[in-house]
């Protein structure tokens, strides 16, 4: 039996989920982020917002290595990930490693991208049985569970192509959920979807958020932003222009960049107020 | 001028011939779309090795007849030691020609499978490999069904060159008895008919086949099914 001590629990409970420092990218030679420094504590919402070709989901898959950042170093519960200096050397993961912290992270893509061949409950079941090894029983009881959550239990045996753009997403916000993520990221995840079927999605990041989710997301919904984040973060550019308590942020935004693109979105959209 | 008698007589050496054609034709072919599903993924491996195997295999067979490919291994491995029967010469040179066809097609069905399955699957901490054979090949080989349906009906007649090399096939017996009998209007017009009762049922059931699999009429048709 291992005791542990009130000095880790403190510990534990202190190290960030994730930390980005000095994060660079580069699109052959296009900057798309610039020295991005990040904390994101556990069960925080942070809401990334800003004009498109800001460099927020680029900044987003930088966080589960579907990208490679070309500098600065990108820690996992205070690990770092992928390619940083020990001991003055550049130590690059092997697959193994970046595979095994992917399976700790969810991502809900803006294009949903489920898997066609599968029924929405393969979806959700694939990564616990194949990845993670769970007995497939065991991991359809959880997969049903995580479907009976985003409130799709009823079509546990639909293929994508059978449901709506806002079931689909749901389903890939519970195919996420299946691997009991330590951290969600979401890229857009409202971004394709007809109107009318934002709500039932944006419903489910809500429920997330408030049962103590840690989640990263890239949105447009202001709104959701308003209400739901913890902290919001204004990037343009590449880099974070401005970041700071979602009421400060949209109310009193100090930097005048923030502004006017709070006010554009505002002015293009004057039913933000009231989404989601 | 035309006997019934005589035809009939001619059908047992024919028949014979097109046991061969099948069985090479489907040997080949079983072999082919193995060795080309492997040349096919190694063409697009992040391996620098499997890609500097693959790709030349591929460039370099398909840039040569096979009529050419089918001598050397008849008429020039001999010289090297390596002499092979008229049937195991046959179906190496089909396979090795229809394979590399064959990974191009493998290659295209794989690449067309969009960058967010890859990003999907990557992000649930699937391995590439893992990724390739729950997620990519499922959809590609769908995808590709068309195309090595189509190969699968033209190695039955593509076959027909392997009696260049003395193998007994259909169009060989029919070449023999031929010059034999001199009934050469009577005899190639049974080979033909009998290449055709072997293409176009095949045909047919490739055109079977694709139906079957047409992803969202297949799909649709499955999910009652799934309880």
């Amino acid at each position: 039996m291992s005791l542990i001590t009130p000095v880790e629990i403190a510990a534990a409970t202190t190290v960030p989920v994730l930390r980005l420092e000095l994060i660079n990218k580069f699109f052959s030679r296009h900057q798309v982020l610039r020295d991005v420094t990040l904390e994101v504590e556990r069960g925080e919402v942070v809401c990334i917002i800003g004009p498109s070709g800001a460099g927020k989901s680029t900044l987003l898959r930088c966080i589960n290595h579907l990208e490679n950042v070309d500098s600065g170093t990108v820690f996992f519960e205070g690990a770092p990930v992928y390619r940083y200096q020990r001991d003055g050397k550049t130590v690059i993961d092997p697959d193994r490693r970046i595979e095994k912290i992917r399976s700790q992270i969810g991502m809900v893509f803006q294009s949903f991208n489920l898997f066609p061949h599968l029924t929405a409950l393969g979806n959700v079941i694939e990564a616990p049985i194949n990845v993670r090894r769970d007995p497939p029983e065991e991991a359809r009881r959880q997969g049903t569970a995580v479907l009976t959550k985003v409130g799709l239990a009823a079509k546990a045996n639909s293929y994508p192509h059978q449901l709506s753009g806002g079931q689909q997403q749901r389903v890939a916000i519970a195919r996420a959920l299946a691997m009991n993520p330590k951290l969600m990221l979401f890229d857009e995840a409202t971004s394709a979807l007809d109107p009318e079927l934002v709500g039932d999605v944006l419903r489910v990041m809500r429920q997330l958020a408030s049962e103590g989710m840690t989640m990263v997301v890239v949105t447009h919904e202001m709104g959701f932003a308003r209400d739901v984040a913890d902290r919001v973060i204004f990037m343009a550019d590449g880099a974070i222009i401005e970041e700071g308590d979602p009421r400060q942020l949209f109310t009193a935004p100090v930097n005048p960049r923030t502004r006017q693109f709070l006010q554009s979105v505002l002015d293009r959209n004057g039913n933000t107020e009231g989404a989601g | 001028m035309f006997s019934i008698d005589e035809m009939i007589s001619f059908l047992p050496p024919l028949l014979g011939g097109a046991y061969i054609t099948i069985t090479v034709s489907l040997l080949s072919f079983a072999l082919a779309a193995m060795i080309g599903l492997m040349m096919g993924i190694a063409r697009i491996s992040r391996s620098l090795l499997l890609r500097a195997i693959a790709t030349p295999y591929v460039q370099f067979i398909r840039g040569t007849p096979l009529l050419l490919q089918l001598f050397f291994i008849y008429y020039v491995l001999p010289y090297s030691g390596i002499v092979l029967s008229p049937f195991v010469s046959g179906v190496m040179g089909l396979t090795l020609n229809y394979s590399a066809y064959m990974a191009e097609v493998f290659r295209g069905g794989i690449l067309a499978i969009p960058k967010g399955q890859w990003e999907a699957g990557l992000s649930v901490g699937m391995s590439r490999k893992l990724l390739m054979r729950r997620i990519i090949l499922p959809q590609a080989l769908r995808i590709v069904v068309p195309a090595i349906g189509n190969f699968f009906v033209s190695i039955f007649k593509d076959s027909a060159l392997v009696s260049v090399i003395t193998m007994r096939d259909l169009m060989f017996s029919g070449q023999i008895l031929a010059a034999a009998t001199f009934k050469h209007f009577e005899i190639f017009a049974m080979v033909a008919a009998i290449y055709f009762l072997i293409s176009y049922p095949t045909a047919k059931l490739v055109e079977y086949i694709e139906a079957r699999l047409d992803i969202s009429r297949a799909q649709a048709a499955a999910a009652p099914a799934h309880t």
